[in-house]
């Protein structure tokens, strides 16, 4: 164990084992939307990403309530993380993002009930979201308030693109609608499955198949480069 | 062990050897009272705009299944009768209520109430416009449903479904295929059976359950 410090150089803060690697904030935000993407990279939150993306308006308001928890859960773990026991840290990390998926949950009621009533039971699920405890022990706890709210604001981001794709084209193919505007006018056929559970594993097993497909691309045309 | 920077490597933390009990209870007892004040005050600040947008909604469902009555009254289902107080003591959501409505010239336009029973998935609550004296219905409008996305919502959304209703007698019989005749028919939506029949079944029984209630009333006079 004594090995985890031999490699800081000196001068610089305490380093806490297992952290990541310093980045500038634009870089820890960055990395949540691409290359550590939650959902079509890391593969978490999966079951909001199933069960609420039926609508565009769903999908938008389901990435910025789990932002708002990423961020405010973040802020204080990273804050009161030291403070913490470490026999009761997970559970205390829970506690807070219960705390803010529940302060997510009120606010959106007072604010746009519509999307609170269509969310229904996924919204106080959140707290249920891997994402959210994963980030919290993987990252928030082990970087200063700036790093960690940068972080939830990434892979907020992150959260809210993925699954506004996977909504846009699960309400545009399955209503013919996006944001409730009809686009596709009366003579199309909505594809009912689309917005049904179904609909969802397809949606999101085409994504990835066309993710797959634009990194292998690229990784061969950096070899013929190379 | 060499070190990786990687984040995700396990946390080489070594547990504190013992941390005595006071301060893992201490620990946990603050971080619940911080929480719950949080969350309450969240609460108290949101809950005059969760109460008023609940109200707006019932209004604007009255306006619409009553066909836009100057003005309605409200009356309390308070022990198997109607009563113009409302009940204290009570959650005032959870007593079932009858809205009368009245046209500009004071003649009574119907009465709308709210009925919920199981659909194709879930509750399907809706509320309901209709003539006590005879059983005809003015309207309906959907306030909550789960069904099916593009089938059986489609009685929320289907505007040829929902606009046979205006002038049928209860009890409603649901027909298929074709075109419901006067007085009781509906037709019910295809691929949206189940649903359909819901709404008609969820009708016929506020009706029937409502109307002797309101008979009474009635007969009492509005004293």
């Amino acid at each position: 164990m004594t090995a985890v410090v031999s490699d800081q150089p000196a001068g610089q803060p305490a380093f806490v084992p297992g952290a990541p690697p310093p980045a500038s904030l634009a870089a820890d935000i960055w990395r949540g939307i691409t290359r550590e993407n939650p959902v079509l990279v890391q593969f978490l939150g999966m079951c909001p990403t199933m069960a609420v993306t039926n609508t565009l308006a769903n999908g938008i308001a389901m990435g910025v309530a789990t932002m708002f928890v990423l961020v405010g859960s973040g802020l204080l773990v990273s804050i009161f993380g030291k403070y913490l026991a470490h026999e009761v840290r997970i559970t205390s990390y829970i506690l807070i993002i219960a705390t803010f998926v529940t302060l997510a949950d009120l606010i959106l009621a007072a604010t746009f009930p519509d999307i609170s009533k269509a969310l229904g039971p996924f919204m106080p699920l959140i707290v249920a979201n891997c994402l959210l405890l994963g980030r919290a022990e993987a990252f928030a706890a082990k970087v200063g308030p700036a790093r960690a709210v940068a972080d939830g604001v990434g892979m907020g981001l992150g959260f809210t693109a993925s699954l506004s794709l996977l909504s846009a084209i699960r309400e545009l193919l399955g209503r013919g609608s996006l944001l409730n505007h009809d686009l596709l006018g009366p003579r199309f056929e909505p594809w009912v499955f689309m917005v049904m559970p179904p609909g969802g594993f397809l949606t999101l097993g085409i994504a990835l198949l066309g993710l797959a497909t634009i990194i292998e691309l690229r990784r061969r045309r950096a070899e013929r480069a190379a | 062990m060499t070190a990786t920077h990687q984040h995700g490597a396990p946390a080489a933390v070594t547990p504190s050897k013992s941390t005595p009990a006071w301060r893992l209870l201490v620990t946990l007892a603050l971080a619940g009272a911080m929480s719950g004040w949080l969350v309450v005050s969240v609460y108290k600040v949101t809950l005059p705009a969760v109460q008023k947008h609940a109200a707006e909604q019932m209004r604007a469902a009255v306006y619409e299944v009553l066909k836009a009555p100057a003005r309605w009254d409200t009356l309390y289902l308070v022990n198997d009768a109607l009563t113009r107080t409302a009940p204290t003591g009570v959650d005032l959501a959870e007593v079932p209520k009858a809205f009368v409505g009245f046209d500009a010239a004071g003649n009574r336009l119907g009465v709308a109430i709210t009925a919920a029973e199981p659909g194709f998935q879930e509750l399907v609550t809706l509320m309901i416009g209709f003539d006590p004296a005879s059983g005809t219905l003015i309207g309906f409008k959907v306030l909550d449903e789960k069904e099916t996305p593009g089938l059986g919502d489609k009685i929320e959304r289907d505007t040829a479904f929902g606009g046979q209703f205006a002038g049928r007698v209860t009890p409603l019989t649901g027909v298929k295929g074709r075109a419901g005749a006067p007085p009781s028919e509906v037709q019910t939506i295809t691929g949206a059976t189940i649903s359909s029949r819901a709404v008609i079944r969820i009708i016929n029984n506020a009706v029937a359950r409502w109307r002797p209630l309101l008979d009474a009333w009635d007969r009492e006079g509005t004293k």
